[in-house]
C-alpha cells in the first residue's frame, strides 16, 4: 500500500515538475516574442507549415462535420417543426464549440506532431546543439517562429473550418433535405451575433497557444533517441487533446 | 565581458585552451578526475582514447556545453565556467565545431547551411554572403554541390559541408568530434588533408577528438591519450609510439585485450549460466 502511495506521489511530483518546466518555457517564449516578431519572415514560413499545409485536412473535416451536423440537426429540429432554424443552430454550434475544438484536435494531430517530431529529430541529429555552438539561440531561431506560426494559424484555421462547416450544413440541409434557403440564411444572420464569432476566435487562439506550446515544448525537450522522439510526438497529441477539452470547459464557463 | 570571466595570468598566451585539475561526473559516474590538458595555439592537437573515456565530454567542457564540477577550463584566456550566456556565445563565435554526423540543418541547402552563421551574425549584403559561401565551399571542394540538400550528400560530403560551415565565420579554434567516423578511405584522406591545410592556411588552432590513431598521427602536432578519466600519455605521435605505458601500447597498436578489458565487468560466467534468473 505504501508502495502504491509512493508511486502516486512520485507521479504527481513528476507531473508538477513538468508543468513548472512548461510554464518557464512559456515565459521564455513570451519574453522573446517582441524580438521574434522582428524576423517575421521566419514566422510566415511557419504559418505556411502549420497553417497552409493543414488546410486540406481542416477543410475536408469541416465539410463532413458540417454535413453530419446538417443531418442530425434536421432530424432533431424536424421533431419540433422548426427545421428553418437549422442554419442558426449549426452556425452557433460550429462557431462556439465544434469549430475551435475540432480544429484544435486536428491541429494537434497534424501540425503539433509535425512540430514535435521535427524539433525532436533536430535534437537527435545534433542540429540544435550545432546551433548553440554557432552562438545561435535555438529557442529564438527555431522554437519561437514555430510557436508563433502555430498561434497565428489556429484562429485562421478555425475560421476556415467554420465557414466550410456551414457550407456543409447548407449542402445537406438546403440542397438535400429541402430546408428553405432564405429562411436558412436569414435566421442565421438574425441570431448569430458578433460575440459568438468573438468567442470562437478567442477559443481558437487559446487552443492555438496551448497546442503549439505543448508541441514545441515536447519536441525541444525530447530525449535524443528514436524512442524519445516517438514518445514526445505521442505526448503532444495526448496532452494537447486533454488540454483543449479542459480549456474548452473553462472558456465556455467564462463566456456562459 | 564580466571581469571574473577573464583568466588572470599571462602564461596562457601560448595556449588556446587549458584545463587544470578538472573533475566532472555524470550522476554517480566519474568522467574526469584531475584532468590536465594544454592545447597549444596554432597546433593540431589530437585527443585520443578508447570509446567511453569522455572525449566528447571534454569538447563539451571546452565549448561550455557542460560545466566542470571542479577545476578550471580556460579558452583563449577566458574561464568558460564563469562566463555569462552572452559572453559564452561571444566566445563561441570564435569557435567552429564539426560534429560527428555533420549536424547539417536538414531543411536548408548546402549553400544555405554554410550561409547560416553568416546570416545570423552579420548584416552582410547578399552578394558578399554569396562570395564568402562559395569561397568556403571551394576550400572543401564542394562549390559544385551548393544547390544540393543535405539528404543528397554522402557521409564524407556532409562532413566537408559541415567543415565549410564551421569556417564560415573565420574562427580562431576549430574543433572536430570524431571527424573520420564511418568514412571510406578516400573521404577520410580528404578530411585529413583539410584539417591540416585549413589549420595552416587560416592560422587557427585545431582540436581533433578521435580514436583513429594512425590517421590522426599523420597530421597531429601533439596528442593526448585519455583513459580512466585522466590523461595517461601525451606527446608527439612519434613519442607516443614508443611510450612505455601498457594502455598506450594497447591503444596505439589496436590490441583487443589489455589494461582496457575485452569483457565488460560481470559475475562469474559458469555461475551465471547455471543460475536461474535470466540476465543475472
Amino acid at each position: 500500500m505504501s508502495g502504491l502511495f509512493a508511486e502516486i506521489l512520485d507521479s504527481t511530483l513528476g507531473s508538477l515538475e513538468r508543468l513548472g518546466a512548461l510554464t518557464r518555457f512559456f515565459g521564455r517564449l513570451l519574453l522573446m516574442t517582441p524580438v521574434g516578431l522582428l524576423r517575421f519572415r521566419l514566422v510566415i514560413e511557419q504559418v505556411y507549415n502549420a497553417g497552409a499545409l493543414s488546410l486540406v485536412i481542416i477543410m475536408t473535416c469541416g465539410l463532413f462535420v458540417g454535413m453530419v451536423l446538417g443531418l442530425q440537426g434536421f432530424d432533431l429540429l424536424q421533431r419540433f417543426g422548426s427545421e428553418e432554424s437549422l442554419g442558426t443552430g449549426a452556425a452557433l454550434g460550429l462557431l462556439k464549440e465544434l469549430g475551435p475544438v475540432v480544429t484544435a484536435l486536428l491541429f494537434a494531430g497534424r501540425a503539433g506532431t509535425a512540430l514535435a517530431s521535427e524539433l525532436g529529430l533536430m535534437r537527435a541529429t545534433d542540429q540544435i546543439p550545432a546551433m548553440e555552438l554557432m552562438a545561435v539561440d535555438p529557442m529564438r531561431r527555431v522554437v519561437l517562429p514555430r510557436f508563433l506560426g502555430g498561434v497565428i494559424s489556429m484562429p485562421l484555421l478555425t475560421a476556415v473550418f467554420v465557414v466550410v462547416g456551414i457550407f456543409g450544413v447548407q449542402l445537406v440541409g438546403v440542397q438535400l433535405l429541402g430546408v428553405d434557403q432564405g429562411q436558412f440564411w436569414s435566421q442565421m444572420r438574425g441570431a448569430v451575433e458578433f460575440d459568438d464569432i468573438r468567442e470562437g476566435l478567442i477559443k481558437g487562439t487559446v487552443f492555438g497557444i496551448a497546442c503549439s506550446l505543448i508541441a514545441v515544448f515536447e519536441g525541444y525537450n525530447a530525449q535524443p533517441t528514436a524512442e524519445g522522439v516517438g514518445r514526445a510526438t505521442t505526448r503532444t497529441v495526448v496532452v494537447s487533446s486533454v488540454a483543449t477539452l479542459v480549456l474548452d470547459y473553462i472558456l465556455t464557463a467564462i463566456f456562459f | 565581458m564580466s571581469p571574473e570571466g577573464r583568466a588572470a595570468d599571462g602564461e596562457l598566451a601560448d595556449n588556446i585552451a587549458v584545463m587544470r585539475e578538472v573533475d566532472y561526473s555524470i550522476g554517480e559516474k566519474t568522467v574526469f578526475s584531475g584532468l590536465d590538458i594544454e592545447i597549444r595555439r596554432g597546433d593540431v592537437t589530437a585527443i585520443m582514447g578508447p570509446s567511453g573515456t569522455g572525449k566528447t565530454t571534454l569538447l563539451k567542457l571546452i565549448t561550455g556545453q557542460v560545466r566542470a564540477d571542479a577545476g578550471e577550463v580556460v579558452v583563449d584566456g577566458l574561464h568558460v565556467d564563469r562566463l555569462t550566456t552572452s559572453d559564452l556565445y561571444a566566445l563561441r563565435r570564435r569557435m567552429g565545431m564539426l560534429f560527428q554526423n555533420g549536424a547539417l540543418l536538414t531543411d536548408l541547402s548546402v549553400f544555405e547551411n554554410v550561409a547560416f552563421p553568416i546570416r545570423e551574425h552579420t548584416d552582410l549584403p547578399e552578394r558578399l554572403i554569396r562570395t564568402v559561401v562559395l569561397t568556403k565551399l571551394e576550400a572543401v571542394g564542394l562549390r559544385g554541390a551548393a544547390t544540393l540538400m543535405p539528404q543528397e550528400l554522402s557521409g564524407g560530403m556532409a562532413r566537408r559541408v559541415a567543415l565549410a560551415r564551421a569556417i564560415a565565420m573565420d574562427p580562431d579554434i576549430l574543433i572536430y568530434d570524431e571527424p573520420f567516423a564511418g568514412l571510406d578511405p578516400i573521404s577520410m584522406g580528404m578530411v585529413l588533408r583539410l584539417i591540416r591545410s585549413l589549420n595552416d592556411a587560416l592560422e587557427i588552432s585545431s582540436i581533433v577528438v578521435t580514436h583513429d590513431v594512425r590517421e590522426v598521427s599523420q597530421i597531429a602536432d601533439y596528442s593526448y591519450i585519455l583513459a580512466d578519466g585522466r590523461v595517461v600519455a601525451s606527446g608527439t605521435p612519434a613519442e607516443l609510439q614508443t611510450h612505455p605505458s601498457a594502455i598506450v601500447h594497447q591503444f596505439m597498436d589496436g590490441l583487443p585485450d589489455g589494461p582496457v578489458r575485452f569483457h565488460y565487468p560481470a559475475d562469474d560466467y559458469y555461475e551465471q549460466l547455471l543460475g536461474s534468473e535470466p540476465g543475472r
